[in-house]
């Protein structure tokens, strides 16, 4: 053999290989995939109303300035109901919280606002799913915190519970 | 009182482990070795110590003794006999114990039958066996051990997965298990020559049968994975390159590679460094699959019972064999002699050609497999698919086909294309007439299935030439084996280039008395009934489908078990001798119409691709079973003292 140093490549890799193992094993799994938007501006868009007494929602209401989370829901989730209360907690905490109404009907998500109040500035109605889809969501409830500047900052998936309230307010504050 | 005596069975047959590994080091030392006349025996300890401890579980299953707590979580008083014993190997620790006591008596078998090789390589083969065995046993002994006991006892048992309530699938598992175990077995070999430095034909020809019959196996127990996936997922597809597919189809391909190059080793006595690093890589990847399985870290859609820190040991236990195995291997492979040489047109080229393909094949899906992990290492989370699997692999494996269309026909050593003009020009006409066939029936059937219907084909036939000018009642029967692995391999394939070129899908909803049609099918929704199982709740479809005036009931059902929570599709599925008809059945439109979703398919000549399957695996029994019977005829005794 006159290369006697290739003969240490099997070694290598097994090494290589036990070392990507232990960094899987290692860290913990993080099974949601995120959106692939975030740090990137709201796509453009521009939705009607989704019930009537509450305004419809476009990207431009979203980048004056303000930071505040915006919601995906629907009436139809019952996760969202769920979150219904710490929704109103973090609009008690002084957040501006806006919302996209997926595949909904204007008398069931003014039968939802009803029953568990209404926490949001403005909702926009998103019948067909494009909104939700151009930001990168694929299910509801998500909540998105988005910068002053219209820049989609943070996504949490899934409902909001009462432990994740004070980590939203302080990225809501962050983004002051 | 069984399970306390099968835990100290378990605990002697370590210290028997034990035993053989110190006393294979002395061995390897030069030293006196007092212990070494020691190592036979304790190897025929330490198989029936374990064949015991397994015998005692298996007991504990068929009482359900629920004062263990194995048995009380994973059984129940009414289950039927054979899920009770299933359940023995249906679980983690049972699995595991299985693993070490297949490999222990496979030890004490070759301890007891091997006499081919010099017996300083069978201790030392022995010796490294032991030490496999040893990390499973601390594996079992300090990590899962299947014999713990529970107080207080249940009164009735937990149950087993619904989907383990498969009579299949209760054979699933372990059949891949009796798989990886040969090869581990290929490994101590490989280990034991490289010490003793007598890597050589006689060594080849020990080897030889447990590489086979762990191929075999594997063969098998990979067939039955994807039907069973085809029918219980109902997604259509008979393979996702799913984490847990690929864990399976990299042990085969490193044995179907090492399975060819043993061959070469035993008659030719050529390829000797690189048949000792495929034993090395066979099992490495076994182990990798094990770990890949039984640690979760990949997503997978096969939902394991995942426990980082088996994993862990699993993981440590695979660094620790294949690390050392390779140096070893770099350290002693210098002194294994060059083999006899042979020229490029030659079976040994072939077979070159042959292991040089299912290597990069291993590579790729390697690479595929384990690239999600690299990527969340670099914070990028990607999975990677079919799109990638199918690209990177099936250009090899046209080549492979070509390569498998002239080698079985070539002779060793040398040989001249000349000589096989006639096949040659045969072959290309075959390829040729049946690709122009296929692209005037269908021109926008895409290239691969093209390709893959005309190698299919014309392998088909190609197959059978070794039998040539043969008598075929003198023709050994391994040369049948190969003759019928290959022919295999044409069904498969044509089955595989059938379904991926000619499928038709249409996905509808109906409501009962509406119809849709499929490719001169008429399918009628006739009704929609609820039915109920053991521990699940379904609906059930009744299509009925037509086509020539024949008319057939297909009946599938969307299932929802409880205990635990979960949705299964059985597909219906209608075979006809030119394809399948698969139909499946959705949980009801959300919008609430009284329509039904129902996804139908025709897949044409699809069961080809499993009958392959069964073909390939049968040609590995024949070509096993004659390599026993010529052993049992003429006894080689003592001869390894001639080489």
């Amino acid at each position: 053999m006159n290369r006697p140093w290739l003969l240490w490549i099997p070694l290598a890799v097994v090494a290589f290989i036990g070392g990507l193992a232990m960094y899987g094993l290692a860290v913990p799994k993080d099974e949601q995939v995120h959106s692939a938007m975030i740090g990137q501006k709201l796509p453009a868009f521009s939705l009607p109303a989704a019930t009537a007494g509450v305004e419809g929602l476009a990207s431009g209401d979203m980048a004056d300035g303000k930071p505040r989370l915006l919601n995906i829901f629907a009436s139809w989730c019952l996760p969202c109901k769920a979150e219904a209360p710490y929704l109103e907690a973090l609009k008690k905490a002084g957040i501006e919280i806006d919302a996209i109404a997926i595949r909904d009907r204007p008398e069931d998500v003014a039968a939802f606002l009803n029953e568990f109040g209404n926490p949001f500035r403005r909702i926009g109605s998103d019948s067909e799913m494009a909104v939700q889809l151009k930001l990168g969501s694929s299910g509801v409830p998500e909540t998105y915190v988005i910068g002053g500047d219209g820049t989609i900052l943070y996504q949490h998936i899934g409902d909001i519970r009462a432990e994740h309230v004070p980590m939203l307010i302080e990225k809501v504050n962050a983004a002051k | 009182m069984m399970a306390e005596a099968g835990l100290a069975a378990l605990w002697l047959a370590a210290a028997m482990a034990l035993l053989q590994l110190v006393g294979g080091m002395t061995l390897l030392r030069g030293g006196a070795g007092q212990l070494v006349p020691l190592i036979k025996p304790a190897a025929y300890v330490q198989g029936a110590l374990c064949a015991f401890a397994f015998l005692a579980l298996m007991w504990l299953f068929y009482v359900t003794d629920l004062s263990v707590l194995l048995v009380a979580s994973n059984s129940h008083i009414d289950k039927p006999l054979i899920f009770k014993l299933a359940g023995t190997w249906g679980n983690h620790e049972g699995s595991m114990l299985l693993w070490v006591s297949v490999l222990s008596v496979s030890g004490a078998a070759i301890a007891l039958l091997e006499k081919r090789i010099e017996p300083k390589t069978l201790n030392a083969t022995l010796a490294v066996q032991a030490f496999i065995a040893l990390g499973f046993f601390a594996f079992l002994l300090f990590a899962s051990n299947p014999f713990e006991r529970l107080v207080p006892a249940p009164v009735e048992g937990n149950g087993l997965n619904p989907l383990l309530q498969d009579v299949g699938l209760a054979f699933h598992p372990p059949t891949l298990y009796f798989g990886y175990v040969g090869l581990s077995i290929a490994f101590s070999f490989a280990v034991g020559a490289l010490l003793t430095n007598q890597v050589g034909p006689a060594f080849a020809r020990a080897m030889r049968p447990w590489v086979l019959a762990a191929w075999i196996f594997l063969t098998i127990g990979i067939t039955a994975g994807s039907y069973w996936a085809y029918y219980e997922l109902g997604w259509g597809g008979w393979w996702f390159w799913d984490p847990v597919e690929n864990a399976s189809l990299l042990p085969w391909l490193a044995a179907t590679a090492l399975l060819h190059s043993v061959s070469v080793l035993a008659t030719r006595n050529a390829l000797r460094a690189w048949t000792i690093m495929l034993a090395l890589v066979a099992f490495a990847m076994s182990m990798a699959g094990t770990f890949l399985v039984r640690s979760g870290i990949l997503t997978s859609v096969h939902a394991f019972a995942v426990d980082p820190e088996r994993g862990a040991f699993i993981l440590a236990l695979m660094l620790l064999y294949t690390s050392l195995a390779f140096v070893i291997f770099a350290l002693r492979i210098g002194s294994v002699k060059q083999g006899e040489p042979f020229q490029l047109i030659s079976r040994e080229g072939g077979i070159v050609a042959n292991n040089i393909f299912l290597s990069v094949i291993l590579a790729v899906v390697l690479i595929g497999t384990l690239y999600p992990l690299a990527a969340e290492a670099m914070g990028d989370k990607i999975s990677v698919g079919p799109p990638y699997f199918n690209k990177a692999t099936v250009p090899i494996a046209v080549l492979l086909m070509l390569a498998l269309l002239i080698g079985p026909m070539l002779r060793w050593r040398r040989d001249d294309l000349k000589r096989l003009k006639y096949w040659l020009i045969g072959g290309a006409a075959i390829l040729l007439c049946s690709g122009i066939a296929v692209w005037k029936f269908a021109p926008d059937v895409g290239l691969f299935p093209l390709l893959g219907i005309a190698l299919s084909l014309a392998l088909a036939v190609a197959a059978w030439l070794p039998l040539r000018g043969r008598k075929l009642l003198r023709t050994p029967l391994p040369i049948f084996g190969m003759v019928i692995a290959h022919f295999g391999i044409a069904v498969s394939v044509f089955g595989m280039a059938a379904e991926s070129g000619f499928s038709s899908e249409t996905l509808t909803a109906l409501a009962p008395g509406e119809s849709a049609e499929i490719v001169g099918w008429q399918v009628k929704l006739d009704d929609v009934n609820p039915v109920v199982g053991d521990n699940w709740v379904a609906i059930e479809g009744e299509l009925q489908a037509v086509k020539n005036g024949n008319s057939f009931m297909l009946r599938p059902q969307s299932r929802q078990f409880f205990k635990p929570e979960m949705q299964t599709s059985e597909a219906a599925l209608l075979t006809r001798w030119n394809g399948q008809f698969y139909a499946v059945i959705a949980q009801p439109d959300q919008e609430g119409d009284g329509r039904w979703q129902v996804r139908l398919w025709w897949k044409p000549f699809v069961p080809f691709i499993w009958y392959g399957g069964l073909l390939i695996a049968v040609g590995g029994i024949i070509a096993l079973l004659g390599r026993m019977f010529r052993r049992a005829k003429k006894p080689a005794k003592n001869k390894w003292q001639t080489t």
